[in-house]
């Protein structure tokens, strides 16, 4: 976590860095998981071992 | 684009494109509010106004920060995705998850089931060993280099062609190494029919078990009923919990639909809990407006405060040893989905694809009832690529009213059937469901936020 005096930054992952490394379709399709409507896909875990 | 918003204590700043998290004090969170409309000296003196003990030194001091987080990308950085393809999972035509409607019956007549009581409006029909596996060597044939695929047994209510769904595992395990694959499971239930067979079944074969409970007694009562028009709840939250508690691999979910009755959903999840469950998940009604149950727009303020409780007590109840999982706060900033997954979306109607009991392959199962939405059949693959195309053009950079929304990179654009149910168009948005959906993604981060500290 980066930090200065008033502002903490939270590490997240890098997206932009994910658009050559990224798209392996290897992970949860979304609908497929625990819900069947109203999904997203900010839950949905990266299973790509190469990134 | 950010988005900056105020819950449970925390001032927060989402950078839409760089995805960047950041926790302001209220300083910072009132400058970065300014930052873009307003030239530094007018910021100065605004927050001179607003905090007449800073110095001007505190306030420039704040400035320089935002700034140096500008020029890193963490702030305001700018959409470098629209020429990314959004289809790259896709791409040649790939299929790699499947809906196998493996029953168009059911055993209950839940009042406000989507499928119709289970047969989807047509006839009831189970689906025979022959076109599961058919389905699955489809499957196969159309899923290239991708090694994960998933199969979600699926209704009407599935385990009343229990036989069909054990047979085709073993069929899908008999092959999966020789072509290197590797089958997920899952089998979504309304619980009347486990038996110690079953519970045996589903905790070894199935990746993940979706159980259908709405929480309260009373609540899931109303309408999940038999034919005969008695509750299930007593029926099947025993069964439940052996099932639960005899599995040691693979996930489950309690999965509930909350509806106009019970706009106060978070007692329900929290009677999941007390039941002694933990991986519980809970979802907005989808039906008609006309419906008794239906949500309505003065439901809408009461939901959005169910979820900020909702969110709180997870919290007082992590502190105290007894937490839960809810699956719409299941966010992972370090290793949640890379940009392609998070511009493809659900993938219905490309990757997904459901199957009805007699092959026919359609979108996704909120689209079986239509046969304007037939794509094909198991034996001839997608025919109809017209309607693929159109499913491949429906994604947040396709949608006009997701232009200019902080939430599209962790909804990318939302359930293709809620908004052709809501605006006639796969195209369109249902608007009631994104407010609900962003209320739940502040939540969901305010959530990982609070664990961080925690941690520290």
């Amino acid at each position: 976590m980066e930090k200065t005096k008033r502002i903490k930054t939270i590490e997240t992952r890098n997206l932009v860095s994910s658009i050559k490394n990224g798209g392996c379709g290897e992970c949860q399709t979304s609908c497929q998981s625990a819900c069947k409507t109203s999904c997203g896909v900010a839950n949905q875990k990266c299973e790509n071992t190469d990134k | 684009m950010i988005h900056q918003y105020k819950l449970n204590g925390y001032n927060i700043v989402l950078d839409v494109y760089s995805n960047s998290l950041h926790v302001t004090d209220n300083l910072a969170y009132d400058i970065i509010a300014l930052y873009k409309d307003k030239s530094k000296e007018e910021i100065v003196e605004i927050i001179k106004n607003k905090y007449p003990d800073l110095t001007n030194n505190d306030i420039c001091e704040c400035l320089s920060d935002i700034e140096q987080l500008e020029r890193d990308n963490k702030l305001f950085s700018e959409d470098v995705y629209k020429d990314v393809p959004v289809n790259k999972i896709s791409e040649g035509n790939i299929v790699k998850a499947l809906c196998l409607h493996v029953s168009h019956a059911c055993n209950l007549n839940c009042s406000y089931c989507f499928a119709s009581q289970g047969n989807y409006k047509g006839k009831r029909a189970l689906m025979s060993f022959e076109v599961g596996k058919q389905a699955l060597d489809f499957l196969i044939k159309n899923s290239g280099n991708v090694r994960n695929l998933e199969v979600d047994f699926f209704g009407g209510e599935p385990l009343m062609n229990l036989d069909v769904c054990k047979q085709l595992v073993q069929y899908a395990r008999s092959i999966e190494k020789q072509h290197n694959k590797n089958f997920r499971f899952t089998l979504t239930t309304n619980g009347m029919l486990i038996d110690d067979d079953v519970i045996s079944f589903a905790n070894q074969e199935m990746d993940n078990v979706v159980l259908s409970l709405d929480g309260r007694k009373h609540v899931h009562d109303r309408l999940r009923k038999d034919i005969n028009g008695n509750g299930s709840y007593d029926v099947i939250v025993p069964k439940f919990k052996k099932l639960v508690d005899n599995r040691t691999k693979g996930t489950y979910y309690i999965r509930g639909t909350f509806t106009h009755h019970n706009t106060d959903f978070t007692n329900d999840i929290l009677h999941m809990a007390d039941l002694g469950f933990k991986e519980l998940s809970m979802e907005p009604v989808v039906c008609s407006p006309d419906d008794e149950y239906a949500l309505n727009e003065k439901d809408l303020p009461v939901l959005l405060e169910q979820y900020e409780l909702l969110a709180k007590i997870m919290l007082e109840r992590e502190k105290a040893g007894k937490g839960f999982t809810f699956y719409h706060y299941m966010i992972d900033l370090n290793h949640g989905p890379c940009i392609h997954k998070r511009l493809s979306g659900c993938g219905s109607g490309r990757e997904y694809l459901a199957v009805t009991p007699w092959g026919e392959l359609f979108p996704c199962h909120q689209f079986v009832s239509d046969s304007r939405y037939s794509m094909g059949d198991v034996w001839k693959g997608v025919t109809n690529t017209g309607l693929r195309k159109k499913f491949e053009l429906c994604n947040t950079y396709t949608k006009e009213e997701c232009k200019n929304c902080w939430a599209k990179l962790y909804c990318s654009g939302g359930c293709a059937a809620n908004a052709y149910h809501a605006t006639g168009n796969i195209n369109g948005t249902y608007e009631y469901g994104c407010i609900l959906f962003k209320k739940r993604m502040e939540c969901a981060i305010m959530l990982q936020i609070a664990r961080a500290e925690t941690a520290d």
